[in-house]
This record gives C-alpha cells, sequence and structure tokens, in this order.
C-alpha cells in the first residue's frame, strides 16, 4: 500500500518513533528479568505503532495523557530515555525522582501529562486538558490512550459524554490489544467494535488497524484537524495486540496457568508493527539500508547508556520523602 | 499442625465457605485466574455460576454484590487493590455503609468486599494505599485487616457467615508469609483482639503488617530492658477495646502502630480512646506511629521511608518511657 499522504520525512519519524520504543522496552524486559527493576513493568511491544502514529500528528504543545502501560506514549511523544530509565530504577535523575515508577511517568515539558494506573483514571484527565484548551482559545489538542479494559469503566462512558457535549478537543485512543488482564475482550463486552460507542454519544467512531503506524497517523491527523476547528471529540479504536505479558514476570506469577492459544499469539505475533513499517520504509526507498542500520544502533547505543546512568545514579534521598508536597 | 501461606489460608476459608453454603459466590476482575492466588482454583471446583470474571467496572461490580445481598445472596466481591475500592466507594458508602438503617432494618446487606491493602512491592501510589480507615469511618461496615494465615482464615469464614457487609482487607506484604492453620474447622470472631506477645511496660497496638514491626520493635527493646506488650487487633471495625484497655491498666503506656496516613488514621481512633477512657492510667502520653503525611512514593527506599518503621515504633516507646 501507498501512503501518498503522509510525506517521507513523516515516515521516517514515524518509523524512528517505533524503533525507539521497540529498542527501550526489549532492554527494560531484559532489566526486568535480571531483577533490576522495582515494582510492576508492563511493556508496550507489539503496540509501538498506535502511540508512535498518534504523536507523529501532534505538536509539543499538544498534551497526552497514559496509562500503566506508558512507556511507548512517552517516547513517541519525544520523552528523554535516560530520565525514563532512570524513572524505572526509582533513581534521583529520574522523570519524577524516583516516586512514580513505570506506571507514573510525566514529562509536562513535552505535554505528556502523566501516566496513570488506575485503570480508566486518565480519561477525565484529558476532558479536563480539553477544556483548558477551549477555556483559553488555544488550539491544543487533547489525546488520551487507554485500553479495551477501560472501556468498560465508567470513567469512559462519562469522559465520552461530557467532551461531547461540550464540544472538546479530545481525541480519545483505544488500544484494542484484545486483553484487560487475563481476561480477553470478548468476555467483557458483547461488541466486537468499541468505537461503535461512540454512536451513543454523538462522536465519530474509528476502526483502526493499530499495527499500521502510518494509517494510525493519517486517522489522527483527520481527528486533530477536527478538533483544532472546534468539531469536538473523536474516538479511535486502534485494533492491536500485545506480544508479551500483561506485566512482566506473569509466567511465574501465574504458575503455569495460560489464558490466550499460542496459534493466536504467533499469528499477531507474525503481523508486527516494526516489520511492517520497516518493509514500507525499505520498498518505497525512503532511506538506504546503511542509513536504517545506522538509526538502529545509536537508538540501541542510546539505551545502553541510559541503562549505564541509571545505575550509576543515587537513590533519591530520604528526606526527599518530604518534597514536592506543597506549594 | 499444617503449615500454610497466607494466601493458601484465605484460599482454604473461601472455598469451605463455598462448598458450606450455595448462596455464597466470587465476583470480580479475574478471580478465574486469580491475580493473587488467594482465588485460583475455584473456578475448577464451583463452576461459572459461583466464580464470576466480570469487566474491569468496580463500581458496577461492587453495586451488584450489594443488590444481590438483599436480595438472598451472600457475594464475595473482590475488588482487587484497596486503591480501586475508591472507584467503588459511592456504593460502598452511600448504600451497603447505610441500607440497613435508612430503610429502617427492612434488608440487610450480607457480603464481603475484599481487597490487598497497603504497600511493599514498590508499585507506587495508585497500588500502594492502605485504605482501612477511610471505612473504619463509615457506621455501618466492618473492617478485617488479618496479620497470620490463622486469623486470616478464621476471620475471612466468620466474614462471609456475618449478615452485615464487612471488608475483609489481605496484604500483599504479607502474602507468602507462613503460619499454623489446623485442618479441622475453626472461626475467629469478629471484634476480637490477639496478644501476639505479653508485657508489662508499654502497649503496642497493632494490625495487618504492622504486627511483625511492633514484635521486630519489642524484641530489640527487650534488650533493652523494655518489655512490650504486643497487640495485634485483628479486626479494625468494631475493634477490641476491652483488650487494649486492659492493657493500658496494666502497663500505662500506650503506643499505636498503623500502616495509614496519619490524619484520621486507625491509630488515631485508638490513641483518642485510650485517651479518653484510660486517662488516669496513663503514664505517659499516648504516640501515633504511621505513614509519613505523603502519597506513596515509588522507589523502594522512599517507600520504606514512608512506611512506619521498628526504629519509628522504639523511638516513640522511648518517648512514653521519657
Ligand atoms: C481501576 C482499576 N482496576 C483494575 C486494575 C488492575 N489492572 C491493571 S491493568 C488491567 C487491565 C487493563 O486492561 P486494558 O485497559 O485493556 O489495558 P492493557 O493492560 O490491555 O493495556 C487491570 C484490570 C487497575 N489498575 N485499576
Ligand atoms: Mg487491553
Amino acid at each position: 500500500m501507498h501512503h501518498r499522504d503522509i510525506s517521507l520525512d513523516v515516515v521516517l519519524d514515524i518509523y524512528t518513533r517505533v524503533l525507539r520504543i521497540r529498542r527501550f522496552e526489549e532492554e527494560v524486559a531484559r532489566l526486568f528479568r535480571q531483577g533490576q527493576l522495582p515494582g510492576f513493568v508492563h511493556l508496550y511491544i507489539g503496540e509501538e505503532a498506535v502511540a508512535a502514529g498518534v504523536c507523529a500528528a501532534l505538536t509539543n504543545e499538544d498534551t497526552i495523557v497514559s496509562t500503566h502501560r506508558g512507556h511507548g506514549h512517552v517516547i513517541a511523544k519525544g520523552g528523554d530515555i535516560k530520565r525514563m530509565m532512570a524513572e524505572l530504577f526509582g533513581k534521583a535523575t529520574g522523570y519524577c525522582k524516583g516516586k512514580g515508577g513505570s506506571m507514573h511517568i510525566a514529562d509536562f515539558g513535552i505535554g505528556m501529562l502523566g501516566a496513570i494506573g488506575i485503570v480508566g483514571g486518565g480519561l477525565p484527565i484529558a476532558v479536563g486538558a480539553g477544556l483548558s484548551a477551549w477555556y483559553t482559545g488555544s488550539d491544543r489538542v487533547s489525546v488520551c490512550f487507554f485500553g479495551d479494559g477501560a472501556a468498560n469503566e465508567g470513567s469512559f462512558h462519562e469522559s465520552l459524554n461530557l467532551a461531547s457535549t461540550l464540544a472538546l478537543p479530545v481525541i480519545f485512543v483505544c488500544e484494542n490489544n484484545q486483553y484487560g488482564e487475563f481476561t480477553p475482550a470478548a468476555n467483557a463486552m458483547n461488541i466486537t467494535d468499541i468505537a461503535d460507542r461512540a454512536v451513543a454519544y454523538g462522536i465519530p467512531g474509528v476502526v483502526a488497524d493499530g499495527v499500521d503506524a502510518l494509517e494510525m497517523h493519517r486517522i489522527t491527523r483527520a481527528a486533530v484537524k477536527r478538533a483544532r476547528a472546534g468539531g469536538g471529540p473523536t474516538l479511535i479504536e486502534a485494533k492491536t495486540h500485545r506480544r508479551g505479558s500483561h506485566a512482566e514476570g506473569e509466567e511465574a506469577f501465574l504458575g503455569g496457568q495460560t489464558y490466550r492459544d499460542e496459534a493466536e499469539t504467533a499469528a499477531a505475533q507474525a503481523n508486527d508493527p516494526l516489520l511492517l513499517l520497516h518493509t514500507y520504509v525499505s520498498e518505497q526507498d525512503i532511506a538506504p539500508a546503511e542509513r536504517l542500520e545506522t538509526l538502529d544502533a545509536d537508538i540501541t547505543r542510546l539505551v545502553a547508556e541510559a541503562v549505564a546512568a541509571a545505575r550509576n545514579s543515587p537513590e533519591p534521598g530520604i528526606e526527599t520523602v518530604f518534597e514536592d508536597l506543597w506549594l | 499442625m499444617p503449615r500454610k501461606t497466607y494466601v493458601a489460608a484465605i484460599q482454604e476459608a473461601l472455598a469451605e465457605e463455598m462448598r458450606r453454603d450455595s448462596r455464597v459466590f466470587l465476583i470480580g476482575e479475574d478471580v478465574r485466574i486469580g491475580v493473587f492466588p488467594s482465588t485460583r482454583g475455584l473456578h475448577a471446583e464451583f463452576g461459572n455460576q459461583r466464580v464470576i470474571d466480570t469487566p474491569i467496572s468496580e463500581l458496577a461490580v461492587a453495586g451488584a454484590g450489594i443488590g444481590a445481598a438483599i436480595t438472598g445472596l451472600r457475594p464475595i466481591v473482590d475488588l482487587m487493590f484497596g486503591t480501586f475500592l475508591y472507584l467503588a466507594f459511592d456504593q460502598i458508602a452511600n448504600q451497603a455503609g447505610a441500607m440497613r438503617y435508612m430503610y429502617g432494618g427492612q434488608t440487610m446487606a450480607p457480603l464481603v468486599f475484599m481487597a490487598q491493602n497497603g504497600a511493599g512491592s514498590s508499585a507506587g501510589h495508585h497500588h500502594s494505599q492502605a485504605v482501612h480507615q477511610f471505612f473504619m469511618n463509615m457506621p455501618q461496615i466492618k473492617v478485617i485487616l488479618p496479620s497470620t494465615p490463622y486469623d486470616g482464615k478464621g476471620l475471612l469464614k466468620s466474614a462471609i457467615r456475618d449478615d452485615n457487609p464487612v471488608l475483609f482487607l489481605h496484604s500483599l506484604a504479607l502474602g507468602g508469609k507462613r503460619g499454623d492453620v489446623p485442618a479441622e474447622e475453626y472461626l475467629i470472631p469478629i471484634g476480637l483482639a490477639d496478644i501476639k506477645r505479653a508485657g508489662r511496660d508499654v502497649t503496642i497496638c497493632s494490625a495487618g503488617p504492622t504486627v511483625q514491626t511492633a514484635l521486630d520493635a519489642a524484641k530489640i527493646l527487650e534488650g533493652e530492658g523494655v518489655d512490650a506488650e504486643v497487640i495485634d487487633l485483628r479486626s479494625l471495625s468494631p475493634w477490641d477495646k476491652g483488650t487494649v484497655l486492659a492493657s493500658v491498666a496494666k502497663t500505662g503506656r500506650f503506643v499505636a502502630v498503623d500502616e495509614s496516613f496519619p490524619t484520621c488514621s486507625a491509630a488515631s481512633e485508638w490513641c483518642a480512646t485510650v485517651a479518653e477512657e484510660a486517662f488516669h492510667q496513663l503514664r505517659a502520653p499516648v504516640q501515633r506511629v504511621t505513614n509519613k503525611d505523603v502519597p506513596m512514593p515509588f522507589s523502594p527506599v522512599l517507600e520504606q521511608a514512608a512506611l512506619p518503621s521498628a526504629a519509628d515504633v522504639i523511638a516513640a516507646v522511648r518517648e512514653t518511657l521519657a
């Protein structure tokens, strides 16, 4: 398929974002296996096309709100891999000085308003970011990432309705990876397309191939345009899959119990967003192979440097437990 | 006596009560596969009707539990993490927590809400708060926070048989802890404390994970010639004032150790009661040892700093002896 409406620069930009997320997450998986990371870690591998395609349609001023599976959103929005890695280690040099961790990374400087560990907790916040844009006459748009599971929380329904009635510039991006923890989405809702729920709130609902970063980008661009022009919210449902566990370390934790069949997982894995984009970039001669290899090597080195820096960073001082409480 | 983990003891209580009473059923997110091992294996034995997986919809699930309870069933609603109770707050506080009274005694809501309470796994603020104190504040909900496998099993069985709404809080920090659990059936009455260590000099009152903190402190204090009594309240609402006041009558000193945010903590309530009812027996002001007054931080170093420690307890005890 040709994506003539997406410039070569933008394609390469999206490719870079996908690759950065992939290499970061692969390293995080390794670190977790080695027992180097505290807490819970939820990886985004397999879903990179969603964040990359969406965020490439946003400016630095536009905002996003993220989830427990949030590393990809931060990176796609332009986050600093070093400060992210340090935060995963719980170090003083991390984005949140070690107070947030994997599930709570934020970078207000790039419009990343925070990852939220409560399922569905981000939707109302994103509505509020849209409200402030409308209130101040800014053409900023607000994007909310959330999962298929979150679409069953009351906050999803209340937020879509509120954003709709106030015609706010909010783009709701549902990452339908077919599972909420260990429960198939099909057991948690009696519809196939979450996008259909948009009808109930009088807003457009679009189903997107969440493995195809360029399609994600095209659909988001249209929603952004509409939102900036005062047309109100859009619900985009990205059909995607998570390659690995719900949370790292899951196999040991589940004690041999399984919940996905292998054929399904294998089929989903073959449909890889990075591979798809790589093929397109190569076939369209967007960049010579050597340039792509250099890009990959650069990113890999950046990630390795981030790990080394995080390891060498100090633990937060005990006294900081009382810092950042009041203004 | 067989030694069992805390989660295995909870699992046994659930299974035994479900066998005993066909009105008892379990409902919640991923209870079949078991996000916490305490619900594992129940689906294989009891099937789809009695072990119900739900969408991620805490408010609806909690409320559905209440609706089923006032129409004849005895639900156990698993809300996973204590912090997810916040999403179900309306149904618990406004409905379950008032229904019988509000409707003039016409109904009862015999159900159990279950959740993991507190910190210790470096999971950040959204998965690490203790929430028991919010529910102690509600007039018509019982709250249980056991510290051992034995207490967990006996109290959960009582909770399931209780005709009132009960919040049963377990702790990830204690999940793998082993203890004696008799093979034969037993119940522990709700509202009865257990003296985990007898002593003469100071009363240390605790519950859940802070029982171990108190015991650790007591051991160190013993080396300094201070004989501490450690009370494990086990039930927080109603709580065993009798045992606490009798202990204070003996020791004249009171330290409350509680994993909550300090203001209106469980410790606040215990201290207020001791100050009110045992004022003349006290030889020193009462002391509270709680979380630091901050949201729960992620970093293991900061998380430990935010939680009540044995050192904090020892400092508080020394204060009462000064
Ligand atoms: C309010 C709330 N309920 C339950 C959980 C536990 N939990 C964490 S992730 C998750 C599944 C979320 O599914 P989905 O929204 O599809 O996101 P995904 O993990 O698939 O990316 C659940 C139930 C939570 N964190 N918050
Ligand atoms: Mg999902």
